[in-house]
């Protein structure tokens, strides 16, 4: 150890790990209260799928037919179906669809375009231009419409669906990792380690990935809110998980039969779907203001 | 004395197609035709002004961008036509520094990873050895072994700089090319960097390829030097000759142009005759004719050929005047 490292106290002297961009953007979006309310309803509603099986007061798919269209008080605290099924159970139930389809969805359309975008602003030239066009032409369909085909062509289960809406997001994901990766790749250090003899793997995977994955991570989030809004909206037109189990989507669409005397029914889910994307819009937007550089000063 | 480098007509030149519906063709030819040898343990100064191709030069030796023609020889194995674990043996061999070094390191790794990455591609070292001599390393550019656990962001350019050098150092090269290695730097802190590459050199033996449009640096670190201009070598010999008293113009321009500290000679305004012509579309004959004051009617025809320059080892001149 030198002097200069000696004079220090010894937390000082090992240095600590830098804050990742991502890191000081949770720290930022933690002053931000706006962000604080979207991720508590995130967490909140993240909390109710995951317990689901526990805390649900009925089956969710138990018919009983005695107790039909009751209205929210008592037994059921958010009323009953028109096959006398318990409303929150099947709410807290299908959050657990919601969730599940949204993030695997928006996990595999992550990896994937991220790594055409990396590979192809890496490459450059007329790879890229080719895989670009590609990707703007996927970007031309509204999400819904390329959802909609996708699981029209391949029938609608639950794989189907997070392929579907993973498809519709995979352009935006490739344009978002791209970007950077134009930047990162005329940056010195990239150079420098090619002068040094590393493969063009290893500097995708171990410079220029660590650098773009905030960014990615942030429109991530944004995402997951869009992938959220896009199943619903299967399930409403009858594309999504098939009945009996329980989704959103489905759940609003069967209560549009008795709106007129059972307004719960459908408000109640369509409720549910709304917080939903709003937290998660409230997060991503939160996390985006605290990376975008622009704002980092403010 | 034997040459570790020998480059012989190397060219780049950077085509670009732009317009619709017809794109035109620009061919912008950054470096024309340049040829050069260092010898072992030789610093070889390449100075020029901003866009002479003076840093493609430089890159393209390494491959950083492919040269377009000419032979690069490095111990006579030739640069260019090696590939795979010939051209990693190769790139072992000669290492870059860079001039920007707030864009050299990847700031997502620690200085101990981007030293010890390098050690583990080529096998030279692995784990607590490979730290050891990182640590080492640090030392001899000058920083203390705690620099390992610590991030770019943590330290001023000279340090980045020195870092730089270090993870250079790391593969244990015999050439260095130095890319303005202190152009980005303040003054003071450029003397450091300076005399630490000057150490290095005699402490390891170490050649030099060093870019640089500064002069006075060049004139104290390289034994030989080449002007560049236009993407050719007007002027070559050794150092204390060609920036003392060059035989080309435009080299006797840029030496004017240079300051020197002496009080007594500050009335000698120098005479600059326009600006640097683009590479895309550069003069017949003489590159420099349009801005030589000595410009005659055969500049503009024909390219001068290469002249040696009277007295041995003295290098030489492309230039009319010296015809």
């Amino acid at each position: 150890m030198s002097a200069a490292s000696d004079s220090r106290t010894p937390a000082e002297a090992v240095a600590p790990p830098p804050p990742a961009a991502w890191k000081r953007a949770l720290a930022k979006a933690r002053s931000n209260p706006t962000t604080m309310v979207g991720a508590l309803i995130c967490l909140a509603i993240l909390l109710g799928a995951v317990l689901a099986p526990w805390i649900a007061p009925h089956d969710p798919a138990e018919q009983n037919i005695l107790d039909r269209l009751l209205p929210p008080g008592g037994d059921y605290p958010l009323g009953t179906d028109q096959f006398g099924r318990d409303i929150l159970s099947r709410l807290l139930w299908g959050a657990r669809i919601s969730l599940s389809v949204s993030l695997s969805a928006i996990a595999i359309a992550m990896v994937i375009g991220g790594a055409i975008g990396m590979v192809s602003g890496y490459i450059g030239g007329r790879f890229d231009l080719i895989t670009m066009q590609v990707m703007d032409v996927l970007l031309s369909f509204p999400s819904l419409i390329l959802g909609l085909i996708v699981v029209a062509l391949l029938g609608p289960d639950l794989v189907n669906l997070i392929v579907a809406i993973a498809l519709t997001a995979i352009a935006p994901f490739a344009r978002i990792a791209r970007a950077p990766t134009l930047a990162l790749k005329e940056r010195a250090f990239v150079e420098a380690g090619r002068a040094l003899g590393f493969s063009h793997t290893r500097i995708l995977f171990r410079h220029i990935l660590p650098n773009i994955t905030s960014e990615v991570m942030v429109m991530a989030t944004l995402w997951l809110a869009t992938a959220v809004r896009v199943e619903a909206s299967l399930s409403f037109i009858g594309l999504g998980v098939k009945p009996p189990t329980p989704t959103w989507g489905g759940m609003t669409r069967d209560g549009f039969e008795n709106i007129l005397d059972s307004a719960w029914l459908a408000t109640l889910p369509g409720l549910a779907i709304l917080l939903l994307v709003l937290g998660l819009n409230m997060v991503g937007d939160g996390l985006r203001d605290a990376t975008d550089p622009k704002l980092r000063n403010e | 004395m034997s040459a570790v480098l020998e480059v012989d007509g190397l060219r780049k030149h950077f085509v670009t197609r732009k317009g619709f519906p017809r794109p035109k063709t620009v061919t912008v030819r950054a470096v024309e035709d340049v040829s050069f040898r260092i010898a072992e343990g030789e610093a070889f100064g390449l100075v020029g002004e901003s866009g002479c191709g003076k840093s493609t030069v430089a890159r393209a030796l390494l491959r950083l961008t492919e040269p377009d023609a000419g032979r690069v020889l490095y111990r006579g194995e030739d640069l260019r036509t090696a590939s795979g674990a010939a051209l990693k043996a190769l790139r072992r061999r000669m290492q870059i520094v860079f001039q920007d070094p707030y864009s050299s390191l990847d700031p997502r790794q620690s200085i101990g990873s981007a030293l010890v990455e390098p050690m583990r591609v080529h096998g030279i070292a692995e784990g607590a050895a490979a730290r050891r001599r990182a640590a080492a390393l640090l030392e001899e550019v000058g920083l203390p072994p705690a620099a390992l656990d610590r991030f770019p962001h943590e330290f001023s350019g000279g340090q980045r700089q020195r870092i730089g050098i270090a993870r250079a150092l790391t593969v244990e090269p015999e050439l260095i090319v130095a890319d303005e290695p202190v152009s980005a730097l303040d003054v003071s802190v450029q003397a450091q960097v300076l005399l630490l590459l000057k150490e290095l050199r005699q402490r390891r033996g170490l050649s030099f390829l060093f870019v640089s449009h500064d002069l006075s640096v060049v004139r104290w670190f390289c034994d030989r030097v080449a002007v560049m201009y236009l993407g050719r070598i007007v002027e070559e010999g050794p150092a204390g000759r060609v920036l003392a008293d060059p035989m080309h113009p435009y080299a006797r321009m840029l030496r004017d142009a240079s300051p020197v500290p002496d009080p007594a000679r500050r009335a000698e305004l120098p005479r600059i005759l326009g600006e640097i012509p683009s590479a895309a579309n550069p003069p017949s004959g003489c590159p420099f004719h349009p801005r030589c004051v000595h410009a005659m009617e055969v500049c503009a025809r024909i390219l001068p050929a290469w002249t040696p320059a009277p007295g041995e080892g003295q290098g030489g001149v492309a230039c009319h005047l010296h015809g």
